[in-house]
């Protein structure tokens, strides 16, 4: 799949006719800029959509200077996997019986966590609905580097049962930057340790450079992103 | 110079007792509970409206699990419609499968077996037992309990391979067609059922001791959520919510489906219907799945097929007709409209989950003066589950 | 049973045709101005107090969208269907989330898949279930979701087919010259 994705990446992602829309979506009344009053009587100015703290966008990052750093790096990344909480469709439910002792995720240093800021790895657990597209880019963007994202399930490889849906996604890697696959309807937990070993190896290989070919392939995903979810209401990076 | 607003007051109430908001005024925040929340069951959100620590108004949005399964059902004979029907709902998914074989063999006029209809009733079963020991976790946990939660999954484990024992596979089974079941019992099931279903009970009497005895746990939820009666029918809740409420509602004994009508139970009811009512109501209504499934299996006739004919399917067309079957899941009545035009195809289905109604109006209802901390717990008591609402 | 019940409501509320599907539960036809009484003499004479689903289904063919109302009696274990004929062109109704506050949450959704618009009910206009939706109405018949999909969400190549069909043309003619 990596092979695909480099022939992908430079053709421009408009390149079937796009359906035309019947109706504009306007962007919603409190996402406009516009001058408030704040409760103590001030008049500022605000523009909701603007991120104030940073308006760059992802960046590379680069590997330690000496091999030896980078694989000991590359080690500890791989032997502390913190999953994000974000159950975004049916493969959740699978997840939760390797938090209990008789799968047992904890003893190869996996731990799930709720907020992106303390999670390295996101696994987009089945189909996406455009919706929750929306959600898990916002989510992967908070994210810190460095950053994999495995897909579980075939709906993320090619749409699975739901490949003539008019909600769901067919391929999860023209939107985010997927490490690894894992195949199944549903996979098995044990399929799922299976298929965290994969990542370890791939990371301890340093071939896990998913968020570095988000920071360099920046406008192509987004441009995928945005044909997809009609009503772009978001700053283009979120931190 | 600057004046402060008087942050004190209370939110001021209209006179039929709502809350007249002013978000302008600094006394209230808009709080998301989104899809990325612990606290959550499912993918669904609540965007609430709240004043201190309480919570005033709340919006639920639903919409992030959605992926058209009426539209695609439509693009699918018959056949191929059942294996994409039991993705409707996660954790019981086998109501699904029943209620779609049962509306198709009514408007086909098939005649379904006598032990394919004591299999079905057994696969019912063990699927709600799965449904509410999941609950039980998600319930404890949202109370800060998080053990309760390891134990009923680790049970919940032991059910999944009784499934896998019968139907090959451990959440989608695809086990209930049209016309019957796919497979008769393997030999020797009874008796690891037995211990299955005792290391099940012993699990409860621990989960009972902790979590229904537990002094943090009846301060939380006893008082929360309080259902009245008269909202039963108005608001159409079904289930558990409507049983801890005082309405003995049960699918099961009010209009009879498959075997019950042979199996001796009574629908569990409690009086006082806040949410500690509720888990208890749906902790009995566990155990008395566990004495179905002994009843089921030592009624059901020894010998026999499993599944009718069914005429070629590939060219399978049903006469012009429409039915509603439906059944009583874990969370509440489950239906499926079926609506058939002479072709191959379903011309409609629809699918009725109970969360629809507890999810969105109800749920939007008792949300009002709750703290934010017993969001969580009151949206897990209402046993609200995403999926079927948007399908 | 059902029989007597539709015998006697018969000629008060102008009923079409009745159609019993099984002992338990049956379907009825009615029209537009005679729903709403309808429905009340069902709830507080009949019984009939718990609406299971409102839902529409779209008979493109003879242009009209037929809206079905179902009702469940639980003391008398029986369920009537109720169902109205809307023209697909002119698709609006009134509502009845006076009735049971749960219909508006049937209502939008009908608003928002099919484009039934219920002028009155609560809330009817937000946003139910789709997000940043600008095309047909998807659960009516003249939206190919197919169409749809091939054109906003590309395919992985390599996908095969496994259409009995084809599989057996190219086995019985692989140089793809189909002479009969």
């Amino acid at each position: 799949m990596k092979d695909d994705i480099e022939k992908r990446l430079d053709k421009r992602p408009s390149e079937h006719p796009q359906r035309p829309a019947l109706k504009e979506i306007p962007v919603r009344e409190e996402l406009l800029p516009r001058t408030v009053k704040t409760p103590d009587g001030q008049e500022i100015r605000i523009d909701p959509l603007q991120d104030y703290y940073c308006q760059a966008g992802p960046t590379v990052q680069t590997p330690a200077y000496t091999r030896i750093i980078e694989d000991l790096f590359n080690w500890a990344r791989a032997e502390s996997l913190w999953i994000l909480g974000f159950g975004t469709g049916c493969g959740a439910i699978e997840m939760r019986p390797l938090m209990t002792p008789r799968f047992d995720a904890y003893r190869y240093g996996i731990q799930w966590r709720p907020t992106p800021r303390q999670a390295n790895l996101f696994v987009i657990s089945g189909y996406l609905s455009v919706k929750t597209l929306k959600r898990a880019i916002r989510s992967y963007e908070q994210m810190q580097n460095p950053k994999y994202v495995v897909g579980l399930g075939s709906c993320t490889i090619n749409g699975g049962m739901y490949w003539d849906s008019y909600n769901t996604i067919k391929r999860l890697d023209d939107y985010l930057p997927v490490d690894l696959y894992i195949t199944g309807c549903m996979p098995r937990p044990e399929a799922l340790l299976q298929g965290f070993d994969d990542l370890k190896k791939l990371i301890r290989a340093g071939k896990a450079e998913g968020a570095n070919q988000y920071a360099e392939h920046f406008e192509w995903y987004k441009a995928n992103q945005k044909k997809v979810i009609k009503d772009w209401d978001m700053p283009d990076y979120s931190w | 110079m600057a004046e402060y607003p008087d942050r004190s007051q209370y939110p001021e109430h209209l006179p039929d007792g709502s809350c007249d908001i002013d978000l302008a005024s600094g006394k209230y925040l808009k709080l998301w509970q989104g899809p990325n929340h612990p606290g959550i069951t499912g993918n669904m959100s609540v965007e609430l409206t709240v004043c201190g620590d309480e919570v005033v108004k709340g919006k639920t949005h639903v919409g992030y699990l959605h992926r058209g399964f009426e539209k695609l059902m439509e693009r699918r004979t018959f056949i191929q419609c059942f294996p994409i029907v039991c993705r409707i709902c996660v954790p019981e998914p086998d109501f699904n499968e029943y209620c779609y074989a049962a509306a198709v063999e009514e408007l086909a006029g098939l005649e379904v077996p006598e032990k394919a209809d004591w299999i079905r009733t057994l696969i019912l079963e063990m699927g709600r037992i799965n449904s509410y020991l999941m609950y039980l976790g998600g319930q404890a946990g949202a109370f800060g309990q998080g053990v309760i939660g390891q134990w009923t999954t680790y049970a919940r484990d032991l059910m999944l391979d009784r499934f896998e024992e019968l139907t090959g596979a451990r959440i989608y089974h695809m086990f209930i067609l049209p016309g019957g079941v796919r497979d008769d019992l393997p030999e020797g099931f009874n008796q690891r059922m037995e211990e299955t279903l005792q290391e099940i009970e012993s699990t409860l009497e621990d989960v009972r001791n902790t979590m229904f005895r537990n002094a943090v746990f009846k301060k939380r939820a006893v008082g929360l959520g309080k259902v009245d009666p008269a909202l039963v029918y108005e608001y159409g809740i079904t289930g558990p919510v409507a049983r801890a409420a005082g309405v003995a509602k049960d699918v099961r004994s009010d209009q009879p489906y498959l075997v019950y009508r042979e199996l001796d139970f009574e629908p569990v009811v409690a009086q006082d219907s806040d949410a500690y009512a509720r888990a208890d109501v749906r902790r009995r209504d566990l155990l008395l799945s566990v004495d179905l499934i002994r009843q089921v299996l030592s009624r059901m006739p020894r010998k026999g097929p499993v599944m009718a004919t069914l005429p070629n399917v590939l060219h399978w067309k049903i006469p012009r007709g429409e039915t509603y079957v439906r059944g009583e899941c874990s969370r509440g009545e489950y239906g499926y409209y079926l609506v058939t035009d002479g072709s191959g195809y379903p011309r409609r289905v629809n699918v009725r989950g109970p969360s629809y109604t507890h999810a969105m109006t109800l749920l939007e209802k008792l949300i009002v003066n709750v703290n934010i901390s017993d969001v969580a717990g009151l949206m897990v008591s209402l046993h609200t589950y995403p999926p079927e609402i948007e399908r | 049973m059902m029989q007597s019940l539709y015998n006697r409501l018969k000629a008060p509320f102008d009923l079409g045709d009745f159609t019993e599907q099984r002992p338990d539960l049956a379907f009825v036809t009615v029209s537009r101005e005679q729903l709403r009484p309808l429905l009340l003499h069902l709830r507080d004479l009949e019984g009939f107090t718990h609406l299971v689903l409102l839902t529409a289904v779209d008979w493109i063919e003879e242009g009209v969208f037929q809206l079905t109302y179902l009702l469940n009696d639980r003391a008398n274990a029986r369920d009537i269907g109720v169902r109205l004929k809307l023209p697909r062109d002119d698709t609006r109704m009134d509502s009845i989330h006076e009735l049971w506050p749960t219909a508006a949450t049937y209502q939008r959704e009908l608003r928002e898949m099919f484009g039934i618009d219920f002028p009155d009910s609560p809330r009817v206009n937000e946003d139910f279930i789709l997000e940043g939706w600008n095309d047909v109405p998807p659960y009516r018949r003249e939206f190919d979701t197919l169409e749809y999909t091939r054109e906003t969400y590309p395919d992985r190549a390599g996908r095969e087919t496994h259409d009995p069909a084809a599989y057996m043309k190219q086995q019985l003619y692989p140089d793809g010259k189909d002479n009969g």
